[in-house]
């Protein structure tokens, strides 16, 4: 037992294992960093990134002003004002999100009635200031705009499991 | 006494008694859409099934009266069974709307689904859609959610005393309506809001605001009338959403009028909000700091005679403030305080002359009712849907005489005359309906505080008396003579003595006429918008005016300190029985504006008076130490000590006159009211919140309108 110890280690054998490891992965196991911003990993339909208030195909705006992911928020993050609207409709005056106070749980998504409150793919939303993290209204439906399209991707993969 | 077992337990009721109230004292909760404890039983939702052994099928509770021996099973399979297939059928034409609904959260059908429906519909064919009826500018309604419990329905016969709402057609086609389309006009409509178990009825001005859950609930009491309405005013962040009444069986049972409910949005509207000063008359005003503003007053006041002042308490003011202002203008030595702003002189030494003393709850107990220049139904509607509810429990056999104007009470009335000439012939004995007081067992007086307003009021008060002997109206055990105000405040600064301190004082008209010909120099206002101050008050009188509106007062002002409103501060009111409630503060005051008393106080500070409190539990013990009767919250004053009514009067001439009723416009009667949006188009939907340009003209529509 001790001589095998000895030979072991006056043969650097351990160090010939680790380098062999290395060598293996430099030359012939495929690689696994990501040249990101330029390269992106794969994520899943149900990521819980951005949120984005949705709108129906005719442009009309979701959202019903039911305030259950208020509600429901665990973190109080949303803040909902609401009033008819001309037309009599129950509709959000002011929709803003504290994105600072998100804690991405998905609850407010699972809430919505009406799939308005999404939280999108997107995870690249880094700012420089913290009040830019105050999302209102217009932002989430800008969010919701720009990212309908995966979005309805996204929920319609997803909508099998549901 | 039937004795019936229910879940095991056996359980003696009165005759009569349903199942249902038999499984409610026991404390078995049964679901119930149409049933309503204080409306008639029609059994039509059929949700409160239970299972009665012997009986082929399950029973209604809410209709079955209980029976000797019945073995009443609420709790079993068959039992829920039954109640879930009917929550199915209850559910086929409703729609799935919860999220845009605003009873959601509050809903009696989104509760009991919970508990017995299905979690999805095997519902196939095609829904039904009933159009939504325009019923005036308080209810919204939303009549495709509507289960036809017709709560509402019963609501408008029984309690209101309208007919407008009724079931049309049948079978699938049945619904809610009006049977021409026309505004229920009922000063009590926002009640069916209340009993509507689903969201077919819902306030109109709190339309999408707010979910019950997000509001926060604070007691209170109701200021828009004298009756003193318990309520619950529900607010999110600083601004008051909605007010719903809290039950008070001695008061107004669970029912509130229109005006108490939807006045709340007055007080966000007009509000003063900081301090402004004129610094001579005629010169415009301009926003002060509260240093500059209480130093100028104190200047000013200091260059005054004490005699030379005077103060008067408003409709609105809450005890802590009229008793904070009492002591400051004693420590100055002025006699001459008010609060009576309708002008009424009456003698206040004993308490008994301006409650009352039936009590509203004791108006069940009457078997006679005369009305005397008052209007209940728009000066006090919850003593109103009493006397209501007193003539519905005795079957009509309730006579109720009226002198002063003619009006529509909901319930007949028997017009006696306009004049007070007319309490001449009910004492003469001639009048059928003084045989009807001579054959009463408690009959009842109710006199408006307007009355002593008149010129004539000692001769008025001479006959009433001679009217309260003359038919016992003042017996063992009962006190039928009343008088009623209409000012939520007006009780509890008669209480605390806020009228004029000497004989030779003056009291309110002779205030009012000091200030023009210069005999009164500083008048200190308290929230007193009840007259026309701009017109009234002479050019030369300094006047401080410390509220919370820009209405009449306040213009004319020449300092303005900004108060705070009843849902801003803690207060006490006493009601017009004498019962003292406490309204807590729910909001806080907008903008630099400060709890009343506590202006008063720091003003007092400034004229070197010191106020012997510093905090509302000081001030409490300051009301309590004087007049501990108004410390003891909701407690009715005890009438063997206050003694009986003793208005002396003098035998005089009566000046002739219609003894008219002060509320001129029910939507109007505060400065609350006026400011209030919903309250201005309630006066334009419904004209029989009259006017007294156009008094004469309205009447007709109303009666045409019948």
């Amino acid at each position: 037992m001790q001589v095998a110890r000895f030979i072991n280690s006056f043969l650097l054998v351990e160090i010939v294992k680790g380098m062999a490891l290395t060598l293996k992965y430099m030359f012939f196991v495929p690689r696994a960093t990501l040249n990101y911003p330029h390269e992106k990993g794969p994520i899943s339909p149900r990521f819980r990134g951005e949120h984005a208030l949705r709108r129906y195909p005719n442009g009309e705006e979701r959202c019903i002003a039911c305030k259950l992911c208020e509600a429901i928020c665990p973190a109080l993050a949303i803040t909902i004002e609401a009033e008819p609207r001309d037309d009599g409709s129950r509709r959000t005056t002011r929709y803003d999100i504290d994105m600072t106070k998100c804690i991405y749980c998905g609850l407010c998504q699972e809430a919505c009635p009406v799939d308005a409150i999404v939280e999108g793919p997107n995870f690249e939303y880094a700012v420089e200031t913290r009040e830019e993290l105050f999302y209102n209204k217009d932002k989430l439906l800008e969010n919701g705009d720009r990212w309908e399209a995966q979005i309805a991707a996204n929920i319609a993969a997803d909508s099998r499991y549901r | 006494m039937p004795k019936l077992t229910i879940n095991g337990t056996e359980i003696e009721v009165a005759p009569g008694t349903s199942i249902l109230q038999a499984a409610e004292s026991l404390g078995y909760e049964i679901p119930r859409f149409c049933y309503h404890d204080r409306l008639s039983v029609p059994g039509n939702c059929r949700m409160c099934l239970v299972e009665v052994e012997g009986a082929p099928k399950p029973v209604a509770s809410c209709a079955m009266a209980a029976g000797e021996g019945m073995i009443v099973h609420t709790d079993t399979d068959r039992v829920r069974r039954a109640r879930q297939n009917v929550m199915e059928f209850l559910l086929i034409n409703h729609p799935l709307d919860c999220p845009i609904c605003d009873q959601g959260g509050e809903c009696d059908l989104q509760d009991q689904a919970v508990a017995y429906g299905y979690d999805r519909s095997r519902y196939r064919e095609s829904k039904r859609a009933v159009p939504n009826k325009n019923i005036g500018p308080l209810i919204k309604t939303i009549m495709t959610r509507c289960i036809q419990c017709t709560r509402c329905v019963r609501f408008g016969e029984e309690i209101a005393g309208v007919t407008e709402l009724g079931l049309l057609h049948r079978g699938e086609d049945v619904e809610i309506g009006t049977f021409v389309e026309k505004a229920v006009s009922t000063e009590l409509s926002g009640n069916m809001i209340d009993i509507c178990p689903v969201g077919a009825l819902t306030s109109a001005p709190y339309a999408y605001k707010a979910r019950p859950w997000e509001l926060r609930k604070t007691q209170s009491i109701d200021i828009s009338d004298a009756a003193g309405s318990n309520i619950r005013i529900d607010s999110r962040g600083n601004e008051v959403l909605r007010i719903l009444p809290r039950l008070h069986e001695g008061i107004n049972e669970e029912w509130i009028s229109d005006k108490a409910r939807f006045c709340y949005d007055g007080v966000s509207r007009g509000r003063l909000d900081t301090p402004w000063l004129r610094d001579e008359p005629g010169a415009k005003l301009r926003p002060v700091s509260w240093e500059e503003a209480l130093t100028f007053v104190a200047g000013r006041l200091r260059k005054i005679r004490a005699k030379d002042m005077a103060a008067l308490a408003g409709d609105l003011a809450d005890l802590e403030s009229v008793v904070a202002l009492k002591d400051l203008m004693t420590q100055l030595g002025t006699p001459h305080l008010d609060c009576r702003m309708d002008g009424a002189r009456f003698d206040p030494s004993s308490r008994a002359n301006y409650l009352f003393n039936t009590t509203i709850a004791g108006l069940e107990r009457a078997d006679c009712i005369l009305l005397v220049g008052t209007n209940p139904r728009w000066e006090s509607t919850m003593i109103n849907a009493r006397i209501r509810k007193a003539w519905r429990q005795k079957k009509g056999a309730l006579p109720v005489g009226l002198i002063g104007e003619e009006a529509d009470l909901t319930y007949p009335v028997e017009h006696i005359g306009e004049t007070a000439a007319a309490l001449k012939e009910i004492i003469g004995g001639k009048h059928p309906f003084a045989k009807k007081m001579k054959a009463a067992q408690n009959p009842v007086l109710i006199v408006g505080s307007a009355v002593f307003a008149r010129e004539d009021h000692g001769a008025i008060a001479h006959l009433l008396g001679e009217l309260a002997r003359k038919y016992d109206i003042i017996r063992d055990g009962w006190n039928g003579m009343n008088m009623l105000h209409g000012a939520a405040g007006r009780t509890g600064a008669l209480d605390v003595g806020f009228v004029p301190q000497a004989p030779d004082a003056r009291g309110m008209a002779e205030i009012i006429e000091g200030t023009r010909s210069g005999a009164v120099k500083a008048l200190y206002l308290l929230g007193t918008d009840e007259f026309n101050a701009r017109a009234d008050i002479g050019w030369q009188c300094f006047v401080v005016y410390q509220g919370h509106h820009g209405d009449h007062a306040a213009m004319r002002a020449d300092v303005i300190l900004p108060g705070a409103a009843w849902t801003e501060q803690d207060g006490t009111y006493v009601n017009v029985e004498g019962r003292p409630q406490f309204a807590r503060q729910a909001v806080s005051p907008p903008g630099e504006a400060k709890e009343n008393w506590k202006i008063i106080r720091a003003l007092a500070e400034r004229l070197n008076i010191r106020l012997p409190y510093d905090t509302s539990a000081h001030i409490s013990a300051r009301i309590a130490a004087d007049w501990p009767h108004l410390a003891k919250w909701d407690v009715l004053p005890d009438h063997t000590e206050i003694g009986a009514w003793d208005l002396k009067g003098e035998k005089g001439d009566l000046s002739g006159g219609v003894l008219a009723s002060p509320v001129r416009n029910y939507y109007m009667t505060n400065p609350l009211c006026r400011a209030s949006e919903i309250m201005a188009r309630c006066h334009a939907a419904f004209p029989k919140g009259r006017d007294a340009d156009s008094g004469s003209e309205d009447k007709t529509e109303q009666e045409a309108a019948e």
